[in-house]
Order: structure tokens, then sequence, then C-alpha cells
């Protein structure tokens, strides 16, 4: 029998969407740049208006300090080398304390999300424990691991591990089941099933859920570091309000918004690349 | 072959989907099972697939009951139903356990569905025809014997609907798979099937069953098939559209 072959006319038709891509990620790399410059102009404008009025002595240099002065005292305290020495181990805290948690939480918020009888069994115990305000487990924490780095991590790897958990346990049960049926069709294992359905289909969520991590791994190493440390961003914040230089506490309180942003920056970049194939309004808000 | 022998189905809510259902599809035939909503159609589409199981009855693949998702099937959804995060070529080298070699097979299937140009796109650049044309490109793929289509053009416009019914007619003369498939098209099942099962609801069950004897390609404003369309109708049960309509 001789069919017509609409394929071929389809093919002429539909080849034009490829290419429109190719000028959408060009148009998208413009937006960026645009968006950037925008974030910018709010912070810079209240600087120049903060240095203007401390000038004129409307801010008690004693209480608020210009942001000229606090830009002199990071340059010395950077050229003394005990900047770097703070950063250095604050990040180390943070850091540690978000692989721990965000290890443990990546592995158990996947068994809870995936196994319903998993979830029986160990998410009334977490969510309970998640209640619990964070700072309460500081004593105990101390008593335990010491006052030394052990009880400071562990701080932080609580903060992390319930946003992290809650976030990939309720990504995963969110999963279209109609995806999972198309796995299903194809006699995938369980593991197959995991790996080639569940995983990167919670990716995105995922993703959110490691940032909240992360932004509460910085909100703990403050508290952690507030609470008995002789070194870090946190100890400086402690050491200018004992020496009474509001000059340092705010320039390490700079450098937290600095160093949170930072590193929210590059989760978010790495984020992105693995999840380019979303159909999100956001994206198309970026090309567009 | 595919026999479906005194298969029921009971929901948890003790209600009946299905009751005593028998049905056998040779090699080659093309089926269609035709009913109002609610008859059981998709349920026993489902069952056959292995992705739900008969409260009592069998489903037999060559003289095996299956219990589980047959290697020899390929399912067709009413959505395309394509993994986001990969691309035209991935999605269709999706159910197929060995990936490797498959580099040429899955050239071969792209030009069968017309999506050659289209392996590296993403599933969010495609049409909706587009992304139906992938889906049956990944059932294909692994050269079922036997195709299940679960509405597979009700989603789709009138205009792109009809072109996709002459292509999976074309794609069918390549290896003739038995094709069953689901619609509430009738126009739809008329022009594709050498047989049309009519299926009523309350419980669901096989009502009647027409064999069309007639050549294809079919055109479908052929006075036969509109004849034919006018007898299909009466023997749906749309007593109760009419009692809500007042017609």
């Amino acid at each position: 029998m001789n069919y017509p072959s609409p394929p071929k006319r389809l093919n002429s038709a539909t080849l034009a969407p490829v290419q429109r891509t190719r000028s959408q990620s060009r148009r998208r790399r413009l937006g960026l740049r645009g968006h950037w410059t925008l974030g910018f102009i709010l912070p810079v404008g209240l600087l120049v208006v903060w240095e203007l009025l401390s000038r004129i002595g409307v801010f008690p240099p004693n209480l608020l300090p210009a942001p000229s002065a606090i830009a002199l005292t990071l340059w010395t305290l950077t050229l003394s080398g005990e900047l770097l020495i703070h950063i250095g181990i604050t990040l180390y805290r943070v850091f540690l304390g978000f692989l721990i948690g965000g290890v443990l939480a990546t592995i158990l918020g996947a068994l809870t999300g995936y196994s319903r009888v998993a979830n029986q069994l160990l998410d009334p115990l977490f969510q309970a424990l998640r209640n619990i305000p964070s700072l309460a487990w500081v004593p105990l924490f101390i008593l335990w691991l010491g006052i030394a780095e052990t009880s400071k991590i562990a701080l932080i790897a609580v903060g992390v591990f319930f946003p992290v958990y809650l976030t990939l346990m309720a990504g995963i049960q969110q999963v279209d089941r109609k995806l999972v049926e198309v796995g299903r069709v194809y006699r995938f294992s369980q593991a197959q099933l995991i790996w080639r359905v569940f995983l990167p289909a919670t990716l995105p969520s995922y993703i959110v859920g490691l940032r909240n991590g992360l932004g509460l791994g910085w909100m703990f190493v403050v508290a952690a570091e507030i609470m008995g440390a002789s070194r870090g961003l946190g100890f400086l914040l402690i050491d200018g309000q004992t020496t009474g230089r509001p000059d340092i506490i705010i320039a390490s309180i700079l450098l937290f918004a600095i160093m949170g942003k930072l590193t929210d920056t590059g989760l978010v970049a790495i984020g992105r690349r693995l999840v380019s194939w979303q159909d999100s309004y956001s994206l198309q808000a970026q090309k567009n | 072959m595919l026999r479906v022998e005194n298969v029921y189905k009971q929901f948890d809510n003790s209600f009946l989907a299905l009751d005593a259902v028998n049905l056998e599809v040779h090699p080659g035939e093309i089926v269609s099972l035709v009913g109002t909503s609610g008859c059981g159609k998709s349920t026993l589409l489902r069952i056959i697939s292995g992705l739900d199981f008969p409260s009592e009855g069998d489903v037999w693949i060559d003289n095996e009951p299956i219990a589980n998702p047959h290697p020899e099937v390929g399912m067709i959804f009413q959505e395309p139903r394509l993994m986001p995060w990969l691309t035209v070529k991935d999605n269709v080298r999706f159910g197929l356990e060995q990936a490797a070699d498959s580099e040429a097979a899955i050239a071969t299937t792209l030009v069968k569905v017309g999506l050659a140009d289209f392996a590296n796109a993403l599933p969010r650049q495609l049409s909706g025809g587009m992304a139906q044309r992938v889906a049956i490109a990944r059932a294909l793929i692994t050269q079922p014997s036997i195709l299940l289509l679960d509405e597979p053009f009700s989603a789709l416009d009138a205009f792109t609907r009809t072109k996709l019914q002459d292509h999976l007619l074309h794609i069918w003369e390549y290896d003739r798979p038995t094709m069953l498939l689901v619609t509430h098209d009738i126009e739809e099942a008329l022009v594709l099937s050498d047989r049309i099962i009519v299926m009523r609801s309350n419980p669901g069950r096989i009502h009647r069953e027409f064999v069309l004897d007639l050549p294809r390609p079919r055109k479908r404003t052929d006075t036969h098939l509109q004849q034919w369309k006018e007898r299909l109708l009466n023997e749906l049960d749309l007593s109760l559209v009419r009692s809500l309509t007042g017609v």
C-alpha cells in the first residue's frame, strides 16, 4: 500500500524551534547581565548615603562608623593575615557541617521518600526532632563532644540536615506516578527506577533543599562560634563587642552576607547546570 | 497471541470495573476498545500491560500467563510521558536494556516517526504531536510484537490527530505488530481497526464486537464508514447521556 508520508512535511516546518533556542540562549546571557547590575543599585546607593550621613556627623562613629572606616578595618585585618584565618576556619566548619548533614539527609531522605516502611519507621522521629529549636542542642553537644571543633560541626550538621531531609523526602514522594510507570513498563529494577527516574525528577527540589540547608549552616556557624571559639567570623563578632569596636562587628556581619551569598551562588550555578532541562516559568522569563 | 481469560477487576471500594472479560487478539491484528467513560477499557489495557492486576482471571501472552510487564509488549499512553531531563534520543533509548550499540536503531526509529532532526532536542522544545511521536518511537525501539495504545491521540488537536492516525498505520506496515487501542473516538477506531469491541459500564464488560472487513487506507468521508459510525453510536450506551441532556 502507498501512504502519503507526513514526516517529511513536518520536518521542514518544524526546523525553526532548534534555531530559535540558539538565539534564545544568547538573549538569556544578555538578560542575566542586566539582572546583575540591577541588584547592585540599591546596596551601592545605600552605602553612598550612609557615608555622606556619617561625614556630616548624623551617625555617631562610636555606634555606627562610616563605610570607609569599616573598609579600612577590613583592610588592616587582611594585611595582618588575621582575616584570612577567620574566614578560612568558618568556611571549613560550614563546609564540613554541610557535607556531613547533607550526606546523612540525602541517604535518609531518599529512604523515607521512596520506601513506605522506612517512612513509617523513621519519619515520625525525625519530625519530632526537627521541632526542637536547634540551639537547644548546644549544651548537650558541648557536654558530649567538648568545646572544640566536633561540637560546632555537629551543630551545623544538625542545622543542615532537616531542610535537606524534608525537601528530598517530599520531592521523591511527589515524583509523577506516570513517569514511574514508564520505567515499570520496561521492567526496571528498584535501583534502576531510583537512578533513572526518581533521582533526576527530584533534582530541582533537592537543590532548593541544599540551598536552604546551606543557609541554615551559615546561621548555625555563627551560633557555634559565638558560643565559644578563638577563631572564626563569629569570634570576630564577639571580639568586636567586648572591645567596643562597632567597625569590627559590622565588618563581620558584611563578611557573613558576602560569604553566604557567594556559596549560595555557587550552589545555584551547579544546580542550573544540572536542571537545564526544566521547562519552568523562571527559565522562560530569563529567555524572553 | 494475546488472550484475556475471564478477567474480573474489583477495586478496594468494591466497585466492579471489569466483569468476566474474555478477549483474543491475533498476531498483526488491530483491535479497538471503545465505550463511554467508566466502562473499564483503560483498566483492561493496564491489566494487559502488567501495570495493574486482575482480581480474578489471567492475561496470556504466547501461552504464558503474565504477572509483570511483558518484554514483548510496548505501551503508548495518553500523554507522551517523556523524561523531561532526557533528549529525544535518550528518551527513545530509555526502554533499551543494552543501550550501548543502539545508535543506529535509534536513528532508524526516529526517521520512522519523522523526528530525525530532533534527536538532541529536549521535550520542552517539542509540540504535543511531536512529543507523542517520540513516545511512539520509544515504544517501537524494543520491537514489541504487541503494542498497547491508551487513547494515544486524544490530547491532540483534530488536525494533528488525523495525521498521526495515518502515520501510525504507516508505521504498522513495517513490522505489523498486534495493536490493541483504547479510544473514545469512534472515527479513530473505524479508520484503524480490523475489529471494534464495544464495552459498557456498570459493571464494565464487553457488549458486542464488530469485524470491519474494509481495505485500508480508509477514507474518513467514505459512506460505508459513516454508516458504521451510526451503527456504533447506537451500540454505545448513551442512554445516560440522553437522560442527562434531555435529548
